[in-house]
């Protein structure tokens, strides 16, 4: 239970929260037309006659992007609906060459679903919980108006006109900011994932529509406004916040919340009112008579189910379960694609260099992963290639540092070299003098020369001064210029000292 | 030697292919006989340079010996609401004045790729809302034919009305037609023709500018049934640009035709018999059912009980989905743009659009967002969905009991210009036996029965089962080979 209150004057305040994200569904082409989806070309470049709204041109739906959205409601285990159907929401703007949008009102794609955010005790979430998903339908994107070109006209970019969403409707099961918060990263996880939607929200491929309303704890919904296009995670956070703060204020003055449609001001925080229900278009939506109905068969729902990748939950439990990693490695490996790709070919590989089985490396991988590797690169800077650290290179340290011919800290300078310069870390260790000795004669001859001159504190250590192995230890690597191997060199103190 | 302009689509593709004229000589004839012509105002535009063009390959294939095509050196009409690449395709409004297209229609291209050629773009009524071509912005269409004693000038019918005119005038042997709601089939009624509407789906309506896309089907006008059936199957065809397009192979309808009806059984539709049905209209239904019962037809009486209900159903599900298609032209892109000073984005729609279109369009354009809006929706839209799932199950149970439907093709014969112009009411109420088709999609087509009194021709309809257009086809061919059609408009153009 959310805890999260806003202290009115009269009293607490609780917040009830609904998102619909669109997300732009990754595809070649777009949902209607064959024009490329491709982001940043030249504008209207990327225009069929279709998108266009060319006299006598229709519709043909892209299999992929139905393909996108069903499995997208598969990840979050939503009921997939094998009929569906267009709808036409119509409306006149100049990003609307059509004059309607082809959309899903009454049969959507993908019905009933949820996903579960993660506890997170700081941000006030003290335990994972489960945001219900309504329904996610698929439409087409508007293009795009510049106002910005020309002194008194506007111009019109209808490159993303017609480009595929896939419009996620949560339940209005969230009561703070930060579950809110936490839902668009957990979704945005998700979809990156399966790779329906590259959830990069700068570039508008996930945005979200923020239903806030307040209430007495316990007591019925609240009037709720809708805040339009909120393109971060922050900027959702922050629309919250000053929305229902504002809800608050309007109540306890003694007003009424208006339904309404409402704008984020990004540069204030603040949102401000964009039309009333009053104003609100009638869309007269109606099924899209140039458009049949989608009917899924069994064999395409399968190929999406066995096509979709293990997903985050799924693998966090695989981690800390069959991996045995610590929950907060899991957390960190598992939270963006890029990370866990990176993490189980660097496992993969080190798994093999070693003759381990997965299991036993796991940790040393996600260390190496989680803070070695990356400490060592921040620290390059400019001067690191990252495309020199491979998969290979870094499981080729792993196995010299695991049978003990190199240290921890040779690990990282080797690492740095193959950074720098992609060279073979076995050259290197070689070639810069970057190995432990494990040499038992070497060794040997250093620590008799150190007990010979330090007879003093050998008595004393063998009087009963334990903590003197250490001096040992610290006297013999200084001699082996810290390229001892300091198992052996334990080992051989502890039988000559006795 | 003949005259070339009285032949049809057969005897043409049949004559230049054996050698007894030139393609060429045969779109010199016909365009001469449009450029005669101006004064039934059929034709928005001429093409003959795009019909000589045509000609010439075809004879050149000729020449090489290559297969001409099934419409190998045929040139026809080409109604306005085909896209045709680099030709001025307005619907016959002004809104889309001027426009050229960059891109040819599925229809047009499978003609031209079958060795037709275009005459020109046929005039019809604005966006082919209309039942007697007097909504398009070019002007009336006259029919060539007049009442017997009359000079004043008669309606072609409509939508299809500038193709009508056309091949009844024999000004061309043959035109495209698109049927909503009768567009097709009334015309052909009203001036002595044939003409057919496929199963909804035969034809792509990619590149046809969209009135009603549920409705909306293409086919030939002709003055035979053979000409129709060589015309469609060159029309017709699977276009995966067309989601609503059949994925079925076009049957070889021409090769199918048969007149011999023993063993068919031909339905009366009861319900079709309604008050203000012109005597001679009934009549000529009588004379059609003996004609079909001498071709070995065993004539029987079925219902289809909702028709009356198809009229009004058909008047809110045609324009909601035009209220929505027809929002496209704004200004914004191409077609007319009607930009006062100091107009904002709002200002410039409403003057384009009041500018732009014609009452009739704007008739309807109010009448589809009246019946879509918040609260109204369910007691027209939805209302009337389900009428037409009841108009289509009337159709299959009396399918049921027979193959074929004949019916009038309209309750009056055509009216002069004027008439019924101040009373949409009354116009559409000419749709009344053509709509229930329509509305389920049906093959449906019309062929010359009689002249009545005045000396006007009268249509008869068959209506026949999903994809069976042979069936209608072969009906109508028993009913040409009976009736003995042959009157001609008297020449006056």
């Amino acid at each position: 239970m959310s805890t999260y209150r806003i202290q009115g004057a009269t009293g607490e305040w609780e917040v009830v929260i609904g998102l619909e994200v669109h997300a732009q569904v990754t595809s070649n082409s777009k949902l209607f037309s064959g024009a490329s989806t491709a982001f940043g070309a030249e504008p209207n470049c990327n225009v069929s006659l279709v998108d266009a709204a060319m006299p006598g041109m229709l519709p043909v739906p892209n299999r992929e992007c139905i393909r996108q959205a069903v499995r997208t409601g598969m990840a979050i285990e939503a009921q997939i609906n094998k009929y569906s159907r267009f709808d036409r929401k119509n409306y006149f703007y100049a990003d609307l060459p059509q004059g309607y949008q082809i959309s899903q009102l009454y049969h959507p794609i993908v019905g009933e679903g949820a996903l579960t955010i993660d506890a997170d005790e700081k941000a006030g979430i003290p335990e994972d919980k489960v945001i219900g998903i309504e329904r996610i339908h698929v439409e087409q994107d508007a293009g795009k108006l510049m106002h910005d070109q020309h002194p008194t006209m506007s111009y019109v970019d209808l490159n993303r006109c017609g480009v595929a969403l896939m419009e996620i409707v949560s339940r209005p099961d969230m009561r703070s900011p930060a579950e809110a918060g936490a839902y668009v990263r957990k979704l945005r996880t998700i979809l990156r994932y399966v790779g329906s939607c590259d959830g990069n929200m700068e570039e508008g491929s996930m945005r979200a529509d923020v239903n806030v309303s307040v209430r007495r704890p316990g007591e019925e919904f609240g009037t709720r406004t809708e805040t339009k296009n909120v393109n971060s995670v922050r900027f959702v956070m922050q629309t919250i916040e000053h929305e229902a703060n504002r809800q608050v204020d309007v109540l306890e003055s003694g007003g009424k919340i208006v339904q309404e449609t409402r704008l984020f001001d990004p540069n204030t925080g603040t949102t401000r009112s964009m039309r009333s229900k009053e104003d609100a278009h009638d869309y007269r939506y109606f099924p899209d008579p140039d458009l049949l109905p989608l009917e899924l068969d069994d064999s395409f729902l399968d190929e999406c189910r066995t096509s979709l990748p293990e997903l985050p939950d799924a693998k966090r439990a695989r981690y800390t379960g069959e991996l045995g990693l610590s929950d907060y490695n899991a957390r960190e490996l598992t939270a963006e694609v890029e990370t866990f790709a990176r993490f189980e070919t660097l496992l993969a590989a080190t798994a093999t260099a070693l003759g381990k089985a997965e299991k036993d490396v796991a940790t040393q991988v996600a260390n190496w992963a989680l803070s070695i590797a990356p400490g060592v690169l921040k620290a390059l800077g400019d001067e690191a290639n990252p495309a020199n650290s491979t998969a290979e290179a870094q499981a080729s340290i792993l196995k010299m540092q695991d049978a003990g011919e190199i240290s921890g800290g040779q690990a990282k300078e080797i690492y740095e070299i193959v950074l720098k310069t992609g060279r073979e870390p076995g050259e290197i260790a070689e070639t810069e003098g970057l190995k432990q000795v494990s040499d038992t004669g070497a060794i040997e001859e250093a620590i008799d020369a150190i007990i010979a001159a330090n007879a003093d504190k050998v008595a004393e250590y063998r009087g009963g001064k334990d903590k003197l192995f250490g001096f040992f230890v610290g006297q013999t690597m200084k001699a082996m210029q810290g390229k001892a191997n300091p198992a052996v060199v334990n080992q051989i103190l502890k039988d000559k000292l006795g | 030697m003949t005259e070339l302009t009285n032949l049809g689509v057969k005897e043409i593709r049949d004559g230049v292919a054996g050698g007894d004229f030139t393609a060429r000589e045969v779109a010199e004839s016909f365009n001469a006989a449009v450029a005669a012509a101006a004064e039934l105002n059929a034709f928005i535009v001429t093409t003959p340079d795009h019909a000589l063009a045509a000609a010439d390959a075809v004879d050149a294939k000729r020449a090489k010996g290559d297969d001409l095509g099934k419409m190998g050196g045929v040139p026809i009409g080409m109604k306005d609401l085909f896209a045709t690449q680099g030709v001025q395709t307005t619907a016959a409004s002004h809104i889309l004045e001027g426009f050229k297209p960059q891109y040819e229609s599925t229809v047009s291209q499978n003609l031209w790729d079958a060795g037709a050629g275009m005459l020109g773009k046929l005039n019809l009524d604005q966006f082919a809302m209309g039942s007697s071509n007097e909504t398009s912005y070019f002007g009336n269409v006259s029919s060539p034919w007049r009442k017997a004693g009359t000079n004043a000038a008669m309606s072609p019918g409509g939508s299809s009305g500038g193709s009508s005119a056309a091949v009844a005038a024999r000004i061309v042997p043959a035109a495209t037609g698109t049927d909503t709601g009768g567009s097709i089939r009334q015309p052909a009624a009203f001036t002595g023709i044939c003409g057919i509407k496929p199963t909804y789906g035969r034809c792509s309506r990619w590149g046809v500018v969209a009135f009603a896309s549920s409705l909306d089907q293409a086919g030939p006008m002709a003055r035979s049934v053979e000409d129709c059936a060589i015309m469609l199957e060159a029309m017709a065809g699977f276009d995966p640009k067309d989601s609503t397009s059949l994925d079925m192979p076009v049957p070889a309808w021409e090769a199918g035709l048969n007149a011999d009806l023993k063993g068919k059984k031909v339905g009366i539709p009861r319900e079709y018999r309604m008050d203000g049905t012109d005597q001679e209209i009934l009549d000529s239904w009588e004379r059609g059912k003996e004609w079909l019962r001498d071709a070995g037809a065993e004539i029987v009486d079925v219902s289809l009980p909702h028709t009356k209900y198809a009229l009004p159903a058909y008047y809110i599900v045609a324009p909601a989905e035009a209220s929505s298609n027809l929002a496209r032209y704004d200004g914004v892109r191409y077609g007319l743009r009607e930009l006062p000073d100091g107009a904002g984005l709002q200002d410039m729609y409403a003057e384009t659009r009041e500018a732009g279109f014609g009452d009739e369009v704007k008739r309807r354009i109010i009448i589809g967002t009246y019946v879509l809006s918040a609260g109204f929706y369910d007691a027209y839209y939805n209302q009337a969905q389900k009428v037409r799932t009841l108009v289509a199950r009337d159709f299959n149970e009396a399918f049921a009991q027979c193959d074929v439907i004949l019916a009038p093709t309209t309750p009056t014969a055509s009216f002069p210009l004027g008439e019924n112009s101040d009373d949409p009411l009354a116009m559409y109420l000419n749709d009344v036996f053509a709509v229930p088709a329509s509305l389920a999609g049906l093959p449906a087509m019309s062929v010359p029965g009689m002249l009545n009194s005045d000396g006007l021709p009268l249509g008869l309809q068959l209506v026949g089962r999903p994809f069976d257009e042979q069936g209608v086809l072969n009906a109508g061919l028993a009913i040409q080979q009976r009736a003995g059609f042959t009157a001609q408009p008297e020449k006056w153009w």
